[in-house]
């Protein structure tokens, strides 16, 4: 049996994967979906998030990206999620939107459920609609503004860099982008369109996995894993802190999908890194795609929900484990949300969260066998956990040997 | 290159890192191993000492010793509290000491500045004070038991090089205590003007971690404060108006 310690999206999208294949999996977490999966905003974006020096987590989140609309449509299928609101259709793909990078990436798994709809994109095959309907699944693209002469300047750079990497991005002006979104702020200079870029409720997808793994019959134990059973150099299983019983879980297979706690039971180099996000709602959604902008030099960025619900993320800040959401992480975000939506001082704030990105030397993640027999990792995703869900399973189920050799265990030292 | 010595310690490099905006630490690492740096700034404010693996291990594992700024402070009290939480933590008596005026220059503010350079002496700390070009208030500094002053060539993470190169060498005449050239570096030609005119040693950041190779601007501006400095040394020639035949044209 396979034991994954940690029940946020990663560890129960792993189960739920295992779990369709038919093998034997059991989950421990003391407190399911609880952790960075319950603050994240849900960027599925590895286009507008791009930086120097990070291709290789560009190559991964693009090939995340490709098989996020089959994994939320079976996902939806699994969890018996209703495809209501027939109103709803599936989201427009921008035109010319064809996968330009990587050669365009494989549009794997589409089609292997019904009711997707047709391809394009990165995001190939389009979204069923049950995944948008219970998921609140789209791929509207981001919007990345600037307003002063600098932070335009900074983002023509951007700009300059993902066209050179083949990515499908469009310059807009400031007019252009108001005429997007027409509660920017006047002052808006000019804009970038990564119109393949997609965002989802990390919320809803925890609540669905979690649906669809109790319909398939696998245990959930509530408990604290307090260490790793070891039995010379070989992993053997878990055991579980007080006052749970019984006091520990052999298994065949560990996978420590346990975010910045990770660290705290194995020997790799993840750490966390805090950010302080807050929701908003209001009745009717303030913006119909991601935004997000430079203001001043610091990032901020704004997702908006199918219920009007907005996202306003977030801080970063190395400070241990540290969960408290303080007065001045969350000024900075209202202080440069306003620059950007000067609207969104008149919504109700309907939650502030802090929450641990697992980070890693590289920011990459750490997938795949430890080198440890019987210790599989699936940890450090940073600020891409959620995007990188679907190809975080996919790896651990042996697939994708490329981008495994990417985020493999070995590149670092001393991993046990 | 000739020794920087600070408050009695030496260092062989005259190029001081910050660490703010490298895309991860790894990046961040190579590009402090590329500098040669032997001591780098952290700014102290949303930073945990005592965590593992963040930016100070890094700083450790290659044993760059640590210069706490306050970096995010905006008045006298912060400032001081900030630097007593960072000896605490790191057991060190070095701050970098940072006042901000306003958010959107990021320019210190003297005043502030002045105010907490006093009472950290006071207090038994190397206090290493971010100021304005301004040779006054250096001076003044210096009289008050700072260890070093480091005046800004342009607004930090501006990238403009040195607006005001006769601010930096009348600081650079009067100061008894070293001069850090301090904020503005964009390219390897800011670093060499910047020793060139006299000052003892350049702090950058932004100007390598996000360039678009990080470790080679290291590199660069390893290079660049290295031949700054010894063309201060060697002595530049008086500029002329008119051309001097470097080889005699009549026999």
């Amino acid at each position: 049996m396979d034991v994954v310690v940690g029940a946020g999206i990663i560890g129960l999208s792993i189960a739920w994967r295992l779990a369709r294949e038919g093998r034997p999996v059991t989950v421990v977490d003391p407190a399911p979906a609880s952790g960075a999966s319950h603050a994240a905003a849900g960027m599925l974006a590895p286009v507008s998030e791009v930086t120097y020096t990070e291709e290789p987590l560009l190559r991964l989140g693009l090939a995340s990206l490709s098989r996020w609309p089959a994994f939320a449509a079976e996902l939806a299928a699994d969890a018996a999620l209703p495809p209501h609101d027939p109103a709803s259709t599936p989201s427009p793909l921008p035109s010319g939107a064809t996968g330009a990078g990587d050669g365009g990436e494989a549009t794997s798994g589409a089609g292997t459920t019904g009711g997707i709809d047709s391809a394009g994109g990165f995001f190939g095959g389009g979204i069923s609609a049950a995944a948008r309907a219970g998921l609140d699944l789209r791929a509207d693209g981001m919007l990345d503004v600037a307003f002063g002469a600098d932070d335009l300047a900074a983002l023509g750079e951007l700009a300059a860099f993902m066209e050179k990497l083949g990515l499908p991005v469009e310059r807009l002006t400031g007019r252009e982008c108001r005429r997007l979104e027409p509660m920017l702020a006047p002052s808006v200079r000019g804009g970038l369109l990564a119109a393949t870029d997609a965002w989802v409720d990390p919320r809803r997808v925890t609540t669905a996995l979690l649906a669809a793994l109790e319909r398939r019959g696998v245990p959930l134990v509530p408990a604290r894993v307090s260490e790793l059973l070891r039995d010379g150099d070989r992993v053997t299983g878990v055991r579980l802190a007080p006052p749970a019983s019984p006091g520990e879980i052999p298994a065949e297979r560990v996978v420590l999908a346990a975010g910045s706690w990770s660290g705290e039971l194995a020997n790799v180099p993840v750490r966390p890194v805090k950010g302080q996000i807050m929701r908003l709602r209001s009745a009717q959604p303030l913006l119909g795609r991601c935004v997000r902008g430079l203001v001043h030099g610091t990032p901020v960025y704004l997702v908006p929900r199918g219920d009007g619900e907005l996202v306003v993320g977030g801080t970063q800040e190395e400070l241990g484990f540290d969960t408290r959401v303080t007065a001045g992480g969350l000024y900075e975000l209202l202080r440069d949300a306003r620059e950007l939506v000067p609207g969104v001082t008149e919504l109700e704030v309907a939650d502030v969260v802090a929450g641990l990105r697992p980070g890693t030397p590289d920011n990459l993640p750490i997938i795949g066998p430890s080198g440890t027999p019987g210790l599989t990792l699936a940890t450090g995703h940073f600020r891409g956990g959620v995007l990188l869900t679907p190809v975080t399973a996919a790896i651990v189920q042996g697939e994708d040997a490329d981008l495994a050799t990417l985020c493999s265990p070995a590149r670092f030292r001393d991993i046990s | 290159m000739d020794d920087l010595i600070i408050a009695g310690e030496k260092f062989s490099s005259r190029l001081i890192m910050g660490t703010g905006g490298a895309p991860s630490l790894e990046v961040l690492d190579a590009a402090l191993a590329a500098s040669g740096t032997e001591l780098t700034t952290v700014a102290m404010r949303r930073l945990d000492p005592g965590a593992r693996g963040s930016v100070l291990d890094v700083l450790r594992e290659r044993g760059i010793r640590v210069l706490p700024n306050t970096a995010g402070c905006f008045t006298a009290g912060d400032a001081v509290l900030t630097a007593r939480l960072a000896r605490e933590a790191l057991g060190t008596d070095w701050v970098k000491l940072e006042v901000i005026a306003d958010e959107r220059t990021l320019l210190p503010d003297p005043i502030e500045t002045f105010d907490a350079a006093e009472r950290l002496v006071a207090d038994g700390f190397v206090v290493l004070p971010y100021i304005g070009d301004d040779p006054a208030l250096a001076r003044r500094l210096e009289q008050a038991g700072c260890a070093a002053v480091m005046p800004l060539g342009s607004p930090i993470g501006s990238g403009l090089g040195i607006r005001n190169p006769h601010s930096i060498e009348l600081i650079v005449e009067a100061a008894g205590v070293p001069v850090i050239l301090d904020a503005g570096i964009g390219t390897a030609s800011d670093a060499a003007l910047a020793m060139e005119l006299g000052c003892d040693a350049v702090l950058l950041a932004t100007a390598v971690t996000r360039a678009q190779r990080p470790d080679l601007m290291a590199t660069a501006m390893k290079g660049a404060v290295l031949a700054g400095r010894q063309a201060w040394q060697a002595g530049r020639i008086p500029r002329r108006r008119y051309a001097e035949a470097s080889s005699p044209l009549t026999p």
